[in-house]
C-alpha cells in the first residue's frame, strides 16, 4: 500500500475517497445495514480501485510529474453515476464511477464471449435480455483539464453551482468550467515580475457554499505576534497550511504548524476580499480571528512543539502540511499531528482530545483511549514525553462524514476509521 | 544588548546560562545558533536545486528565514563580531566551495561554462562545537553576477560592515577583479541568462533533473571537467569562504 495523500467523504457520506502517491484512488463505501449483518452498518468496505494518475515527464523542463494524488473533491451525486475530481501536481481529472450490475444477454451478431457469430448461424432475430451480473463498479475519465498550471497544484474546490470548480497551484488560481477542458480562466496570480521578490505562495483554496463570489486563499500569513516570541521560525509555523470553510458558511478554519484557527466572516467590517473573476490583485486577508491558538476555545494543536522548532526545521518537518476538517454542524474541529495523533476540538464545550491511529491501540470495536503528551518535566503514566514521539508518523489527512460523527484518519499508508460509540 | 526574547531553539534540551554567565557567552552563543540556522537553510537551499522539483512553497519560507536572518544580523552589525583570525586564509575549512554543483550532465558534456555560484557551507553541524567567530559566510547575488559589488548583505550596509570582516570581503572582490582580470568575464560569459531566472531555477530547470542526489554529490567531490573550470577553481580555492545563494538577489 502506498501512502495516502488525501481522503474525502462524498456528499451523503456512504463514499470515502482516498488517493495516494502512486496515483491510485480507492474508494470505500459504506455497507448498508442487513438483517443478517446488524453490526456491519458502519463498516466501510472497498467499492472500486482505479489508476487516477501516472507518472509523466514534462520534456520541455526535462522534469518528471509525479503522479502522486494532491486532491480529491467529490461532485454531487445527479444521476446513478458518482463523479470526482482528481488532482496531482499538474492535471485535474474528472472521473465517472458507475455500476453494472447487469449484462445483456442475447445478442444477435456476437457470442457470448464476444465472438462474431457465423453469419449463416443467424437464423432468427432476438431481443437481447438484461440478466444480473456480479457488480461491478467501473472509473472512467471524462475530462482531463491539462496545461494551465506551471506550479504545483495544492488545491481544488468546487462551486455550488457545482458547475464550476477553481484549481490553486502555488502562484496562481485557475476557474474552470467542468464542461471545458480547453480552457480555464486565471482569476488569482501573485507571481511577481521579478521572481526574487517572490515572499508569498498560495498555499490552499477554498470556495465558500453560498456565496459563490467569496473564495479564500491563504499565504504565508504573517500574524502580528508578541514581539517576545517571535523567532525566526515564526513566518514558516504561521504558514496556513488548510483553509476550510465550515458547513453553515459563518467560519473559516485555518490550520498554522501549531494551532488551528476558527475566524469568524462576519465579525469583520466587510467580509473576506470578493475575488471577481480576473481580479488583477490579491490583497491580505484582513480577519480578525476569533478564537486564537493561544486561547481557548481552539487551543494549541501541539504546542509542546515549540521548543523543538530547531529540530524540526532541519529534519524539515516543520513543513508538513496538516488539514483540518470540520464535522457536518460545525460544532467539532479535527486535525492531524505527530506520532499518528490526532486531536478533535469541541467548540463549545471547550474540550479537546488527542487519540491515536495505531494498530496496537485501535482494536475494532473498541473504545479509543485519550492520549497525552507530556509538556512537564514529569512525566505520568501513559503520558508521552515530546522527545519520544515519532515525527515520520503524521496524520495530515483527516476527513469527516458530512452527517455522523465517522472519521477518516489517514497515517502514512494506513487509513483507520473511527466511529462514535453508540450503546 | 540585542538579545532579544528569543527562546533557545537550536540547543534542544541544553540548559540556559543564567546568571553571571549570561552577559557574554550568551551572545556568541546567540550568534551560534543564527549561523547554524543561516547554514542549514543555505544547505537546504542548495539541495533544493538537487532535486526534481522543488517544492515552491518550502524554498520561499526557508529564503524569508534567510533574509530576515541576513536583516538582523546587519542590522546588529554582527559582522564586527564575526571574523577570523587570518583575513585571506579562510579559516573556514568547514566551507566548502563548488561549481559543479548544479552542472548538469549535459553541460558537462557540451563544456558549458558554468559559473561557480554553487557554494555552501557543509559541516555546519561543526559550527555548534566551535566559537562564533568564524563565520564568513555571505550570499552573494546571483541574479546580477556580473556585478558582483551587488552582494546582497554588502549593499544594504555598506557603512556597518566595518572591521576585519569587510576587509576580507573587499580582498576577496580584488582578487576576483584583479587577480584575473578575465576571470569574471570568462566565468560569466558563456551563461545562459535564463540560469539566473528564479522561476526556472525553482522549477528545476536549472540543475539537471537527472541528476540525483548521487550523481550530484560525486561531481561535487571530484569537480575536475573543463579548463576554464580549473581557471575558476584556482581562484575558488582563494575565495572559499564565499557563499552564493541561487535564490537571492
Amino acid at each position: 500500500a502506498d501512502i495516502i495523500s488525501t481522503v474525502e467523504f462524498n456528499y451523503t457520506g456512504d463514499l470515502l475517497a482516498t488517493g495516494d502517491k502512486g496515483g491510485r484512488v480507492v474508494i470505500f463505501q459504506r455497507e448498508q445495514e442487513t438483517k443478517s449483518r446488524p453490526l456491519s452498518r458502519g463498516e466501510y468496505n472497498v467499492y472500486s480501485t482505479f489508476q487516477s494518475h501516472e507518472p509523466e515527464f514534462d520534456y520541455l523542463k526535462s522534469l518528471e510529474i509525479e503522479e502522486k494524488i494532491n486532491k480529491i473533491r467529490w461532485l454531487p451525486q445527479q444521476n446513478a453515476a458518482h463523479f470526482l475530481l482528481s488532482t496531482n501536481d499538474k492535471t485535474i481529472k474528472l472521473w465517472k464511477i458507475s455500476e453494472r450490475d447487469k449484462r445483456a444477454e442475447g445478442y444477435n451478431l456476437k457470442d457470448e464471449d464476444g465472438r462474431l457469430r457465423e453469419p449463416f448461424r443467424v437464423t432468427e432475430l432476438r431481443v437481447p435480455t438484461l440478466k444480473p451480473m456480479d457488480l461491478m463498479v467501473e472509473a472512467s475519465p471524462r475530462r482531463t483539464f491539462a496545461n494551465a498550471h506551471t506550479y504545483h497544484i495544492n488545491s481544488i474546490s468546487v462551486n455550488s453551482d457545482y458547475a464550476t470548480y477553481l484549481s490553486a497551484d502555488d502562484l496562481r488560481i485557475n476557474l474552470w468550467h467542468l464542461e471545458v477542458t480547453n480552457r480555464s480562466f486565471n482569476i488569482v496570480d501573485i507571481k511577481p515580475a521579478n521572481m526574487e521578490e517572490l515572499t508569498e505562495v498560495i498555499t490552499a483554496a477554498d470556495w465558500h457554499w453560498f456565496h459563490v463570489e467569496l473564495c479564500v486563499l491563504s499565504a504565508v500569513f504573517e500574524e502580528p505576534e508578541d514581539p517576545s516570541s517571535r523567532s525566526f521560525f515564526s513566518e514558516i509555523i504561521s504558514s496556513i497550511s488548510d483553509v476550510k470553510f465550515s458547513h453553515s458558511g459563518r467560519y473559516m478554519m485555518t490550520r498554522d504548524y501549531l494551532s488551528v484557527k476558527v475566524w469568524d466572516l462576519n465579525m469583520e467590517n466587510r467580509p473576506v476580499e470578493t475575488y471577481q473573476v480576473q481580479h488583477p490583485s490579491v490583497p491580505r486577508v484582513p480577519c480578525v480571528p476569533v478564537a486564537m491558538s493561544n486561547t481557548c476555545p481552539c487551543p494549541q494543536v501541539h504546542e509542546y512543539l515549540r521548543s523543538k522548532l530547531c529540530s524540526l526545521y532541519e529534519n524539515d518537518c516543520i513543513f508538513d502540511k496538516f488539514e483540518c476538517c470540520w464535522n457536518g454542524s460545525d460544532s467539532t474541529i479535527m486535525t492531524g499531528s505527530y506520532n499518528n495523533f490526532f486531536r478533535t476540538f469541541e467548540r463549545e464545550a471547550q474540550r479537546d482530545v488527542t487519540l491515536e491511529a495505531s494498530r496496537e491501540s485501535s482494536k475494532p470495536r473498541a473504545v479509543l483511549k485519550p492520549r497525552k503528551v507530556c509538556t512537564s518535566g514529569k512525566r505520568k503514566k501513559d503520558e508521552i514525553t515530546v522527545d519520544s514521539l515519532d515525527f515520520n508518523k503524521k496524520i495530515l489527512h483527516t476527513a469527516w462524514h458530512p452527517m455522523e460523527n465517522i472519521i477518516a484518519v489517514a497515517a502514512t499508508n494506513n487509513l483507520y476509521l473511527f466511529q462514535e460509540k453508540v450503546n | 544588548m540585542f538579545v532579544r526574547g528569543l527562546k533557545r531553539k537550536c540547543f534542544d534540551g541544553e540548559e540556559d546560562i543564567e546568571g553571571t554567565l549570561a552577559g557574554i557567552k550568551a551572545i556568541p552563543s546567540y550568534n551560534l545558533q543564527r549561523q547554524s540556522l543561516l547554514d542549514m537553510s543555505l544547505v537546504k537551499l542548495q539541495l533544493c536545486h538537487m532535486l526534481v522539483e522543488p517544492n515552491l512553497c518550502r524554498s520561499v519560507l526557508i529564503a524569508n528565514t534567510v533574509r530576515q536572518i541576513q536583516e538582523e544580523m546587519t542590522q546588529d552589525g554582527t559582522w564586527q563580531m564575526i571574523n577570523t583570525q587570518s583575513t585571506g586564509q579562510a579559516s573556514l575549512d568547514r566551507l566548502v566551495s563548488t561549481d559543479i554543483l548544479c552542472r548538469s550532465s549535459r553541460d558537462q558534456a557540451e563544456g558549458k561554462h558554468v559559473p561557480p555560484y554553487s557554494t555552501f557551507s557543509k559541516d555546519f553541524e561543526s559550527d555548534q562545537a566551535q566559537d562564533g567567530s568564524e563565520t564568513m559566510s555571505t550570499a552573494s547575488s546571483v541574479q546580477a553576477p556580473r556585478n558582483l559589488q551587488s552582494n546582497m548583505w554588502e549593499m544594504e550596509n555598506p557603512q556597518d560592515n566595518k572591521g576585519n570582516f569587510q576587509k576580507s570581503l573587499d580582498q576577496i572582490f580584488e582578487t576576483l577583479e584583479n587577480k584575473s582580470p578575465n576571470s569574471v568575464e570568462d566565468l560569466f560569459s558563456e551563461v545562459d541568462n535564463s540560469y539566473y531566472d528564479l522561476d526556472t531555477m525553482l522549477t528545476g530547470m536549472m540543475s539537471n533533473t537527472k541528476m540525483g542526489h548521487c550523481d550530484s554529490l560525486e561531481t561535487f567531490s571530484s569537480p575536475t571537467n573543463t579548463a576554464s573550470n580549473s581557471n575558476c577553481k584556482s581562484d575558488l580555492n582563494d575565495l572559499d569562504h564565499i557563499v552564493e545563494i541561487l535564490v537571492e538577489s
